[in-house]
């Protein structure tokens, strides 16, 4: 048995790592037997994700190993930070200015929530807290904001003759917008805060499963994944909050008209 | 008669298209002003000139002598009142949308309710469930809210029936008589036999006097 080798740690191991991709194996499967077309997307997914993980392993023993200045932690925020708002550009290009707008968002609520956290003593800082911390609310942030940006896209421009008739009636370019800003932010949130609901009941998050697989006691991994999952709360609420009203000041010139917009095709 | 809006050598340019080309107007005060032209020749940019939802490339406008450019334009837009085209009511009830406007008692909505002809009963109707004449004349009222002293209709009539349609070209003559300017852009050439004091025909963002107006205004409509 190759999984009797890994023990009752949660320690899985090279062969456990090899056996796991029998999962691997029967998702090709399941592509192949209804043609999908995916294999390829799969095996491809697959290897990224072990590669990728692999070298933020081993990037993490560095960062992590005694003597290490905690700068490189915080620098490697700043990376995960610089990344995502990349990825946020790419996936909605439509955005007029989509970098600057995902760095401020992702920026402050980065800050801002991790300040909370240490600042409240709720973790320590320490190598060990801080990239994994900033890496849960940036990672949960990015569909988030990106949902919010074209949310508030989307909004603006198909009920423009509403946002038009609201700019005629004297409303300042913030009043007119604000319904519709509303309506963006509430889409971008519900996934959160309908994930936040079913916790415990539909599923086991991964800070926790993690530290169970591990061999926490499940009550101090359950008050872990409580303290991350406001975290991410949180942090999806400051993103996308910052990420839509920042966008929408800018789909506005000075003078109260909104401009001309681009839909996604 | 003086002038309320006058438009000084106005170009405005989208992109590569010039939608006005060097704009020369007085638009006279307490008069029924029509904007009539083929569609695409620039009535409605014209019109959205005078609230500051467009602004020119190059040339001036100004309201009562002073350049628009340099109003409030949230001040101005209170002063200057605009109907779209499509009855554009927000989410909710016709008292939710009079409120939008201006926050106020029932007794002040009921008012302008009644200026426009519908009944108080229905503040509390949903905006979707009037009808496209009612919704029309909920957007009238919601604009008079704020005392304009001009109203901008932008072929408010292209959705509505024939009734809706002579309801509200009445109610725009009934603003004139009450003293306010109206500019009212309009496609129907019918429709501006019967309502234009003053007629402005654009052409291809250009404003036509003389044969050509006169030959586009005979046409059937």
């Amino acid at each position: 048995m190759i999984l009797a080798a890994s023990g009752t740690s949660g320690y899985v191991g090279w062969l456990g790592l090899l056996a796991s991709l029998s999962l691997v194996g029967l998702a090709v499967a399941i592509s192949l037997w209804q043609q999908l077309g995916l294999e390829g997307s799969l095996l491809w997914a697959s290897v990224r994700a072990i590669v990728q993980l692999l070298a933020v392993g081993a990037l993490l023993a560095v960062v992590l190993s005694p003597h290490v200045p905690l700068l490189l932690s915080w620098l490697w925020v700043g990376f995960m930070v610089l990344f995502a708002a990349e990825t946020i550009r790419r996936r909605a290009p439509e955005i007029p200015g989509a970098r600057r707008l995902a760095l401020t968002s992702l920026g402050l609520a980065t800050a801002l929530t991790l300040a909370l956290l240490f600042g409240l003593g709720i973790f320590p800082v320490d190598a060990r807290t801080v990239v994994p911390l900033a890496g849960m609310v940036v990672g949960n942030s990015l569909t988030a904001t990106v949902v919010a940006a074209r949310r508030v896209v989307g909004e603006l421009s198909d009920k423009r003759a509403e946002v038009e008739a609201r700019l005629a009636l004297g409303h300042s370019s913030h009043d007119a917008a604000r319904p519709y800003v509303r309506d963006a932010l509430r889409t971008a949130m519900i996934t959160q805060i309908e994930s936040t609901k079913a916790v415990g009941l539909v599923f086991l998050p991964g800070a926790m499963t993690g530290l169970i697989l591990a061999g926490e006691k499940p009550i101090d991994a359950v008050l872990v994944q409580a303290a991350v999952m406001f975290l991410i709360l949180g942090a999806v609420a400051t993103t996308a909050t910052t990420m839509a009203l920042t966008l929408a000041r800018r789909l506005f010139t000075a003078d109260h008209r909104l401009v001309r917009l681009a839909r996604r095709a | 008669m003086t002038a309320v809006f006058e438009f000084e050598h106005v170009r405005v340019r989208f992109d590569e298209h010039e939608a006005l080309r060097g704009i020369g107007l007085a638009i006279e005060d307490r008069r029924v002003t029509v904007l009539t032209g083929p569609s695409g020749s620039g009535k409605t940019t014209l019109l959205r000139l005078c609230n500051r939802l467009e602004v020119p490339t190059s040339g001036r406008v100004t309201f009562r002598g002073t350049d628009l450019s340099s109003l409030d334009p949230l001040g101005l837009r209170k002063r200057v009142g605009m109907v779209f085209q499509r009855p554009a009511l927000f989410a909710g009830t016709v008292r939710d949308n009079l409120a939008a406007a201006l926050p106020a008692e029932d007794s002040i909505y009921e008012e302008v309710l009644a200026r426009v002809g519908l009944q108080s009963a229905s503040l509390d109707n949903l905006g979707d469930t009037l009808s496209g004449g009612e919704a029309q004349r909920a957007c009238l009222a919601r604009t008079l809210l704020t005392d304009p002293e001009v109203l901008l209709m932008d072929e408010p009539t292209s959705s509505l029936d024939e009734r809706a349609t002579r309801i509200l070209e009445e109610l725009a003559t009934d603003l004139v008589r009450q003293g306010l300017t109206v500019v009212w852009v309009s496609h129907d050439l019918a429709q501006v036999r019967r309502i234009a004091e003053e007629t402005v025909v654009l052409i291809d963002g250009s404003i036509v006097t003389g044969e050509p107006a006169s030959r586009y205004l005979a046409r059937d409509s």
